[in-house]
């Protein structure tokens, strides 16, 4: 390697208009419309996949929120048998009630089967995490760029499988595929495969890129940066990579057997072969446990940075915060029985209730040291920051009463019930998707080198807030007064309390989905005419913000950077009560700064 | 914070950037822009094909869990089920895969002392012993299973059998040998994609990390042979 050779100040590189310029913004278009496509389509640049994974994945959470407007439709009404004559909502019509509720159960399992394989498990990783991981460690590109470009069409595929499987009537399994329901309903129709085999799909799709991102964290981060120089992000992709890596195969393995099993019925998972359809239930849940930190880990850290940059203090206690990543990542291979607490035998339920209440502390961990990093911080309560507060506060519920289902006494009687419908929302929509967005807002100026609007974000902000906690938190009450998931109705006449509630929740669903369309506008108001955005708007320290240009280069630096301090040393950087983006970084300037 | 000029990362070992290069392809190979060199390529890809693996690991291990839980449930069936299988082509089998594995190491070895003859013709007997596990597979196995109705679940209709739980072992056979399999034909359009390069004189003493990350796949492919022979086969 040759000699590192340091600069104080490096001059900016002039460069032509018009024609390719490996110097011009990754976004620059390198010809006409035609070049533009395929050079998109053929891209090994990780920044352009992330894009393009943002914007498919943004296009599945609307499909599968158009489905669960839907669902809190036919909830608004309870379905009523007068005269001979149904009275209900959306699905039920003329005098067969079965086939309103065969509808019902194919609109939750669509909306849960996208929600969680095409949009949840995917969306930070994919998006933000392949734009950022690389630029967060100082590298040119992930370790394998065009495994990274192949990991992208497998995700096309599996999205076209499922897609196929929805065309040809949808499948009505839920999205945990539990035998029988996948193995016997609709018997001699593929479509169930097709779906199944979508997810089977998009599971490589997950395999590659975690294990993309593990070895780019091992061999390619910038010269200087130690495992404790790299910032929380990084280190939460890293814990998340890895279970994407060890649980994956499982559910794999799993889906084939589940295929055979609807194929040829080869018994494994069947009572009357003399299979045993709870093996499939572990099998589903050792991956499916462990999937949830995929799902949630990366939302944490998102939250760590943003709470970092925008309250412009050192993380408090940032190994333990990174510590507790892995620590989350290992436990969570060992409680996959609490979701069996009503299945399985009954030793085996005392261990995973006593295993589960583990998980609870690395997660408590985070949240205090969150907090205790806010406290006395120059906190701007910018759209990011808006999110991470209220991430702080949905997620907490979500995971406390996470621990109410922990407990084997209570979840005997909330089982199945809406309660467990709201805790899992809390912790996905909650935790990850409010996250998500989050860091969107966040990383928005650096990835298309426009600003947002401030006020159009925050009024975004809070009608998600508002609607999310409206549509969900009346279903804990729903929950423990015994309203059961998955059913299309309720029995009214002893349940006259149920209506207003559920009512609630639709209206909040209403606000939910009219926020997400304001931050749509948002977005595409930025993209046509939003302000320009300087190279580091927050004043951040990691290196997309101190090193890159906003948006980054084709090779996203300029000069290879080298890591000389931590993440978040603002004590040492920053004089205090400076403004977020008033403040120049001491050297060197910004390698974006002939941008403004 | 301080910055390294990428402009001076041309390792020296690269040779002229002008003119045209007779080196052979192995020699000018040069890494990928976002490594620094070779080597740190080799040790990216090295750790990624292992991660791989890994994850193969887990996928038979899932199966292997599987098997184990109905041999629980189903001790009988699985004693008689093993008695209709036919050690000789597993044995057989067994014995080829061994040879194959010794014979791709070989070929790392060859490509990392140059031997270009030698690397090409371990890599082509490497092949032809999975081909030759594929047929004895499907000549000696296979077809007969099927001519008598020896099929995985609702597809059995064998007369002779002894336990009802029978065709659940055959699904249990079929779905492992048959995945088992699929990995075999995965590993044979590796190789020869490793022959054609071999070919092309592109593996040498400085380049052969395919060849490397191919071996170590059919390693474990073998592995997972060696253990479903037995499980399979001859434990009663
Ligand atoms: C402190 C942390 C947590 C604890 C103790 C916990 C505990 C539980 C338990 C015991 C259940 C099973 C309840 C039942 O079916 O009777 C459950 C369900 C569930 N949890 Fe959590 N959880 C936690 C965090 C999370 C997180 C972070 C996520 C996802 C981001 C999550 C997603 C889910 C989902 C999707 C289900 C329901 C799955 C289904 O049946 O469809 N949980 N949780
Ligand atoms: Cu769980």
């Amino acid at each position: 390697m040759a000699t590192p050779h340091t600069h104080d100040q490096h001059a900016s590189h002039g460069h032509g208009h018009g024609g390719y310029d490996p110097h011009g913004s990754y976004l620059a278009a390198k010809g006409g419309m035609l070049t533009t496509i395929r050079d998109w389509a053929t891209t090994i640049d990780h920044k352009k996949i992330g894009v393009m994974y943002l914007v498919a994945i943004l296009f599945m959470f609307f499909l599968g929120g158009m489905f669960a407007l839907a669902i809190r439709a036919e909830m608004a009404v309870p379905t009523t048998l007068q005269n001979g004559v149904i009275h209900g909502q959306l699905f039920q019509s003329g005098d067969d009630i079965a086939k309103g509720n065969n509808i019902y159960n194919r609109v939750f399992s669509l909306h849960g089967i996208i929600m969680v394989f095409l949009v949840i498990v995917p969306s930070v990783p994919a998006s933000l995490g392949n734009f950022f991981l690389p630029l967060l460690i100082g590298a040119k590109d992930v370790a394998f760029p065009r495994l990274n470009l192949a990991s992208w069409y497998i995700y096309l595929t599996g999205s076209v499988f499922a897609v196929i499987a929805l065309v040809m009537g949808g499948v009505d399994t839920g999205w945990t595929f539990y035998v029988p329901y996948s193995t016997m309903t609709e018997e001699g129709h593929l479509k169930v495969v097709w779906m199944i085999l979508a997810a089977f799909i998009l599971g490589f799709s997950s395999i590659f890129t975690g294990l993309n991102f593990v070895v780019t964290v091992h061999k390619l981060r910038a010269p200087g940066m130690g495992w404790f120089d790299m910032p929380l992000f990084v280190w939460g992709i890293y814990a998340t990579s890895i279970i994407q890596v060890l649980a994956t195969p499982v559910i794999g393995i799993t889906l084939l057997l589940l295929i055979f099993e609807r194929l040829f019925n080869i018994g494994v998972f069947d009572p009357r072969m003399g299979g045993d359809p709870v093996l499939f239930q572990h099998f589903f849940w050792f991956y499916s446990h462990p999937v949830v930190y995929v799902m949630i880990l990366p939302g944490m850290a998102i939250i760590s940075e943003i709470i970092a940059v925008h309250s412009r203090k050192q993380i408090f206690g940032y190994r333990a915060v990174a510590f507790s990543s892995l620590a989350i990542a290992g436990i969570a291979f060992i409680v996959w029985g609490h979701h069996l607490f009503t299945s399985q035998g009954e030793v085996a339920s005392v261990i995973f209730s006593a295993l589960t209440f583990l998980v609870a502390i690395p997660t408590a961990v985070k949240v205090f040291n969150w907090i205790t990093t806010l406290f006395r911080g120059s906190i701007a309560l910018t759209t990011p920051m808006l999110y991470a507060l209220g991430f702080l506060f949905t997620f907490s519920i979500g995971g406390l009463t996470g621990l109410f289902l922990g407990a084997l006494s209570t979840d005997l009687h909330l089982h199945d019930t809406y309660f467990i419908v709201a805790h899992f929302h809390y912790v996905m929509m909650g935790g990850t998707i409010i996250a998500f967005i989050g860091g969107i807002h966040h990383w928005w100026p650096k990835m298309f080198g426009k600003m947002y609007n401030e006020l159009g974000g925050k009024i975004g902000f809070w009608l998600v807030f508002v609607g999310f906690n409206l549509t969900f938190f009346p279903q804990f009450i729903l929950g423990t007064q015994g309203m059961p998931r998955r059913y299309a109705s309720y029995d009214i006449v002893n349940n006259p309390g149920f209506t207003f509630i559920h009512q609630l929740s639709t209206a909040g669903s209403g606000i939910l989905a009219l926020g997400m369309f304001v931050h749509l506008f948002v977005f595409l108001h930025s993209l046509v005419m939003g302000r320009k955005a300087a190279a580091n708007p927050w004043g951040g320290l990691t290196f997309e913000w101190t090193h890159a240009s906003s948006p980054p280069i084709e090779h996203n630096f300029e000069h290879e950077p080298v890591c000389t301090h931590g993440p978040y040393d603002y004590d040492d950087i920053v004089p205090a009560n400076t403004k977020p983006g008033e403040f120049v970084l001491p050297t060197p300037s910004p390698a974006g700064a002939r941008h403004h | 914070m301080a910055t390294i000029d990428t402009h001076q990362h041309g390792a020296p070992s690269t040779g002229p950037s002008t003119g045209f290069d007779s080196r052979p392809y192995h020699e000018r190979y040069k890494a990928a822009s976002h490594f620094r060199d070779r080597e740190h390529e080799f040790d990216a890809v090295k750790m990624g094909v292992w991660l791989f693996l890994s994850t193969e690991v887990l996928l038979f291990s899932g199966m292997f869990v599987a098997y184990a839980v109905l041999r629980f449930l189903h001790p009988e069936a699985f004693v008689n089920g093993s008695h209709y299988l036919d050690r000789i082509p597993g044995l057989a089998n067994t014995i080829v895969l061994l040879l194959s594995s010794y014979t791709i190491a070989s070929a790392v070895r060859n490509a990392q002392l140059g031997q270009f003859g030698k690397l090409k013709l371990n890599l082509l007997i490497t092949n032809l012993c999975a081909i030759a596990f594929l047929l004895i597979k499907f000549i000696f196995e296979y077809g007969p299973k099927i001519a008598q109705g020896k099929l995985p679940g609702k597809l059995f209709h064998y007369p002779g059998a002894h336990d009802p739980s029978e065709p659940l072992w055959w699904g249990i056979y079929w779905a492992a040998t048959g995945i088992h399999a699929t990995h075999v034909i995965g590993g044979i359009i590796m190789i020869s994609w490793l022959l054609v390069r071999a070919n092309k004189r592109h593996f040498g003493p400085t380049h052969y990390t395919a060849i490397e990350g191919v071996a170590l796949y059919w390693h474990i492919v073998d592995i997972v042979w060696i253990f479903l022979f037995p499980l399979l086969y001859l434990i009663h």
